[in-house]
C-alpha cells in the first residue's frame, strides 16, 4: 500500500461522510469496510442547534484518519479562505482541494485548482487535488507542490464508473511514482476494483455507499472490491488479445469426425 | 451594531469577535470563523472587532464526500 504524504491507510478505501440515512449507518458503514480516510466538510453552524458538535463527535469516535474538503467552493479564494477554516477545526494539514468549475459535470476549474493549489503548499498544507485525468494538469499540479492526484472517474454522484480508461491508465503510466486517487463518479464495486486493477492506489467515494439500499452492506462489498482488485493487479493480468486462443490442449484430440 | 451571521442579520451591543461568539451560543464549540470573507483564527478573536454592516461566517465540522 503506497503512503500518502507519510501515511500509511489500512485499505485503499476513503469513504466520505455524507447523505447517509442515519448517524449509526454511516458508523456501520466505515466499521463494515475498513475505511481508513473520512471526508469531511465545513458548513454554517447555528449557536443554538449546533449539529456540527455531534457530528465531529461521532467522526471522532470512528479513529480514522480526517480528510476535509472545499466542496462548493468556485474560486481560488473561497478555496483557500475554506482550507485555513478547516485546518483549524480538524487539526489536519491534510485538504481535499475542490475549485469546481461548471455546474452540470461538478468538473474541477483546473486553472484555479492549480493556483489554490500552489497557495495552499507554500503555506504548508498536503493537498489532495480533485482533477481530471489530464496530464498536463496533472504535471502542473505536481509543481505546485502536490504529491498527490485524484483525478475523477466520472462526474460527482454520477456512479457512471471510470469513464475514461484509457486517459487513468495513460496517467498511471505517466506518473508511476505518484500516489493516484479515483475520486468521484464510481457506483458499484467493480469500478473500484477495476482502478485497482489500472493500478491505483485508492478510491475515494461517498453516493455509492449513502445511497444503497444497505449501505453498511455496500461499503464492505466496496472494501472486498477493492481488495480482489489489488490482489488482481499484484498477480500481473494476461494480456488481452483480439483473436482466441484455445485454453483446452489440442495435443492428444481425439479424430472423431 | 447590526451586522450579518452566516447570511442572516444580526445585532449585537458588542464588537470584539470573541464577545459575539460567546453571545450568540458558540462557547466551548469547534468553529472556524470567517470575517468579510478572511479567514481569522481562534488566536485572534480576542483582538478583531467588527463594525456595523459586517458579514461574519461561522462554520463547524459537516458531512462531506
Amino acid at each position: 500500500m503506497r503512503s500518502f504524504y507519510g501515511t500509511d491507510l489500512p485499505n485503499p478505501l476513503m469513504l466520505g461522510t455524507a447523505q447517509y440515512p442515519s448517524p449509526a449507518i454511516l458508523a456501520d458503514a466505515f466499521k463494515r469496510s475498513g475505511a481508513g480516510v473520512a471526508t469531511v466538510s465545513l458548513r454554517r453552524e447555528s449557536g443554538g442547534a449546533r449539529a456540527g458538535q455531534d457530528f465531529w463527535s461521532l467522526i471522532k469516535d470512528l479513529g480514522v484518519v480526517v480528510l476535509p474538503n472545499t466542496a462548493g467552493c468556485h474560486s481560488v479564494k473561497e478555496a483557500v479562505t475554506t482550507a485555513h477554516m478547516a485546518r483549524e477545526v480538524f487539526g489536519t494539514p491534510w485538504i481535499k482541494l475542490e475549485v469546481i468549475g461548471e455546474e452540470d459535470t461538478l468538473q474541477p476549474d483546473v486553472f484555479g485548482l492549480v493556483e489554490a493549489a500552489r497557495i495552499l503548499s507554500d503555506d504548508g498544507f498536503q493537498v489532495f487535488p480533485y482533477t481530471t485525468e489530464d496530464l498536463v494538469v496533472a504535471g502542473k499540479l505536481l509543481d505546485a507542490g502536490c504529491e498527490v492526484l485524484m483525478p475523477w472517474g466520472a462526474p460527482i454522484g454520477s456512479g457512471k464508473g471510470l469513464n475514461n480508461v484509457f486517459g487513468l491508465r495513460a496517467m498511471r503510466a505517466h506518473f508511476p511514482d505518484i500516489p493516484l486517487v479515483i475520486d468521484a463518479g464510481l457506483g458499484l464495486p467493480s469500478h473500484a476494483c477495476q482502478a485497482m486493477e489500472l493500478g491505483y492506489d485508492a478510491v475515494l467515494l461517498n453516493t455509492a455507499v449513502a445511497k444503497a439500499g444497505d449501505p453498511a452492506a455496500m461499503a464492505e462489498a466496496f472494501a472486498r472490491g477493492l481488495e480482489a482488485g489489488l490482489l488482481a493487479r499484484s498477480a500481473d493480468p494476461m494480456e488481452p488479445r483480439d483473436m482466441a486462443a484455445p485454453s483446452t490442449p489440442v495435443i492428444g484430440k481425439a479424430f472423431l469426425s | 451594531m447590526k451586522f450579518m451571521l452566516n447570511g442572516r442579520p444580526q445585532e449585537s451591543a458588542y464588537h470584539k469577535l470573541s464577545d459575539i461568539l460567546t453571545e450568540a451560543g458558540f462557547d466551548g464549540a469547534v468553529v472556524a470563523t470567517a470575517l468579510n470573507g478572511v479567514f481569522i483564527p481562534v488566536g485572534a478573536r480576542e483582538t478583531t472587532e467588527l463594525s456595523a454592516g459586517d458579514a461574519l461566517e461561522v462554520l463547524a465540522p459537516m458531512q462531506g464526500g
